[in-house]
């Protein structure tokens, strides 16, 4: 691996899963990358593919998916090698930080044994003391005192679960951290003081994070560059600060239009949902909710674009205009989204 | 939220001292459904075998001349100093029943259990792990089976085969005449006496006398377990913390082990003291098929004689094992599962 090369680089993933309804497209054709010591914002509705990805890139995915594509990590493709080489490289290599830490953590063992579970796991030859050493550390890190080790899980608050979920992650010192929406059942002060712990992450290790959310002001503060998702596709990717002043997707304006801050006076929102992964609206599939929608954008699916400002979008917006068949630039004629629907 | 855990023990003094009113709830059911019956447990028992005087005289001396509140705090005192009274159709003290009897019904429903918790939770898990295999259909249909079987029907269909066809095993008794003859008893537990006793042969007439009733009455436990296990393993396996354990990168076999087994196994433990109840109302059943003089064995024969006080004293003592067995459910849990202690 190069030295500048990315920790991960993902080509084209696509995951499936099995449904009575047919087959669920959850990613679509996903190409991203994420250097060292850099955060990745993954945001987009619920329901868009975001944790799927995640899980993706892990392994993780549930009996009766499939996946196609390239996964590499420090160019080992994740998707060819052994289960058994697999569960080695999660932890060490690979770390995942969930949503909901209240279930996180296995009910009938203490605190203690997590560690030493996970440490002897990847490190069967470290001795006791130092499997200790190692866990006293990474919950210190955490602010968790050393007299909390032995307890059991029900003794802990939300917040302090997912910070021992957090050591619990970082205490095999992974180059990659896939945090899920870490912070989103938890409240504020506690969600300010995990991104800090992030934040620091990176500047103290170097590790990778992608960092998954659909809270964008979190993006805003702690991202460096940001991958918008919708359907299972990555409508647009680029630097957390383009993207956001000066969003070149119609769906990432309509996202940051809807964060709600204190000028506020009226909430907006994007009419209609995302749509069924099942069976997806043909060409772009942002198009049926799309207020800047196209002739084009129900006929052709858009092709990837990158743009001056840095950012790749895949809108029909930005061309290519030689791809753009007669009379594509009209306005679709849409129905409106009926109010019950809506509702 | 920042508290200790709190101690085995004080959970341990909790628990126990909410064994009183339990205790007094029951004794209180079992000593006034035994009076709802008409008439006097004498007169059930002797009427028409005895003259009037005599029966009177037997009356009195029992105390049933005295009003039923008295009766009452008679038998609670009687109960309290372990007294469950006389039987009048043979004149025995109920406690020797107990010990004589109970302790055949103890060394058939321990062994019992030993089966049924083998059995139960052994393919219960392998069920769980292989969810939808060959072998997890075949597990669950047997569990189906002889859960859905009666005790009796499940215990002549082995005594037909292994007594009857096959001659493997004997199917009445707790041993050979002469075995019982001269086996001297310590504990009334055949095989703990065999074994002090040190013959070979006599232990070996043992053990094959309690094989078809243990197993018949083990796998009717087992049918339920079966299920319950399986369930709770697939449950598990879903768990939250079964994919972070994974995410962990912690190996299959210490996931499924360590962590779903073990959290599948805590229900079980619950649903384990209420079987004890079908252990028992089983045990009568399976006592009566093999001709185990057990206590329920007991308990059927009193019943057709009406004899009220033997009828008493016996439930009285099944109500006395339920609630230790309850508080002892208890006590296994709050080891396990460190959330009950809170």
């Amino acid at each position: 691996m190069s030295a500048n090369g990315p920790v991960l680089d993902v080509r084209d993933l696509r995951v499936w899963y099995g449904s009575t309804r047919g087959a669920v497209r959850a990613v679509d054709g996903v190409s991203i990358q994420i250097r060292a010591g850099e955060v990745l914002g993954l945001v987009g509705e619920s329901g868009c593919g975001k944790s799927t990805l995640g899980r993706g890139v892990m392994g993780l995915l549930p009996d009766g998916s499939a996946v196609d594509g390239q996964v590499l990590f420090q160019d080992t493709d994740l998707l060819k090698v052994s289960d058994r080489q697999l569960r080695r490289m999660r932890g060490p290599d690979i770390a995942l930080i969930f949503q909901e830490p209240m279930t996180r953590l296995n009910p009938l063992m203490r605190i203690e044994d997590h560690f030493s579970e996970t440490i002897t796991a990847h490190e069967p030859k470290l001795s006791k003391a130092e499997v200790r050493r190692r866990s006293l550390e990474a919950l210190g890190g955490m602010g968790i005192p050393p007299t909390r080790f032995r307890n059991y899980p029900h003794e802990f608050s939300g917040g302090m679960r997912q910070r021992i979920m957090i050591a619990l992650a970082l205490v095999l010192r992974p180059k990659l951290v896939i945090a899920d929406e870490p912070t989103t059942a938890l409240d504020v002060l506690v969600e300010a003081q995990i991104l800090s712990i992030l934040a620091d992450l990176k500047r103290n290790f170097d590790t990778a994070l992608l960092l998954i959310t659909h809270n964008l002001g979190i993006v805003a503060e702690a991202c460096d560059r940001v991958a918008v998702m919708y359907a299972g596709r990555i409508a647009e990717e680029g630097d957390a600060r383009t993207v956001f002043s000066q969003p070149a997707h119609p769906y990432t304006r309509e996202l940051l239009r809807s964060v709600i801050s204190l000028n506020t006076t009226g909430l907006h929102y994007i009419p209609g949902a995302p749509p069924s992964l099942i069976d997806p609206p043909a060409a772009c599939k942002f198009h049926p909710r799309c207020p800047d929608a196209m002739r084009v954008c129900a006929q052709l699916a858009p092709v990837e674009q990158r743009l001056s400002a840095g950012q790749r979008v895949e809108c029909w917006l930005h061309g290519p205009g030689d791809r753009i068949p007669e009379g594509g630039r009209e306005p679709l004629e849409q129905e409106r989204i009926a109010v019950a629907e809506e509702a | 939220m920042a508290k200790p855990t709190t101690s085995l023990r004080t959970y341990a003094l909790t628990r126990l001292a909410l064994v009183l009113p339990m205790l007094w709830i029951l004794l209180t059911l079992v000593f006034f459904m035994m009076r709802v019956a008409p008439g006097d447990p004498v007169t059930a028992a002797l009427g028409g075998r005895l003259p009037e005087k005599e029966l009177q005289e037997r009356r009195h001396a029992a105390g049933y001349d005295k009003p039923l509140i008295v009766q009452y705090v008679d038998y609670l005192g009687d109960v309290a100093r372990l007294n469950f009274g006389t039987t009048i159709t043979d004149d025995r003290p109920v406690t020797d029943v107990i010990i004589e009897n109970g302790s055949a019904t103890l060394e058939l429903t321990f062994w019992a259990m030993v089966v049924a918790l083998s059995v139960g939770i052994g393919l219960g898990l392998v069920a769980g792990r292989l969810r939808d295999s060959g072998a997890d259909v075949s597990i669950r249909m047997f569990g189906i089976v002889v859960y859905a079987m009666p005790a009796f029907f499940l215990g002549f269909l082995a005594q037909l085969l292994f007594g009857e066809r096959l001659g493997w095993l004997p199917t009445s008794g707790r041993a050979s005449p002469e075995v019982q003859f001269l086996l001297p008893t310590h504990t009334h537990l055949y095989l703990i006496d065999a074994i002090i006793y040190g013959d070979w042969a006599t232990f070996k007439d043992v053990v094959l006398h309690l094989i078809l009733p243990a197993a018949t009455l083990g796998l009717i436990i087992a049918g339920v377990l079966i299920r319950l296990v399986r369930v709770n393993v697939l449950q598990t396996m879903k768990g939250d913390y079964i994919e972070a354990a994974r995410a962990r990168g912690i190996d299959e076999k210490s996931v499924v082990y360590r962590h779903a087994f073990k959290n599948a196994l805590v229900p079980v433990v619950t649903v384990l003291g209420l079987q004890v109840a079908l252990l028992m109302s089983g045990a009568v059943l399976t006592e009566t098929t093999f001709n185990w003089p057990g206590i329920g064995f007991e308990l059927v024969r009193y019943l057709n004689n009406r004899d009220y006080i033997a009828v008493q004293g016996i439930i009285t003592f099944f109500a006395l094992i339920v609630i230790f067995v309850s508080v002892l459910i208890d006590f296994v849990n709050a080891w396990i599962d460190p959330r009950v202690r809170y």
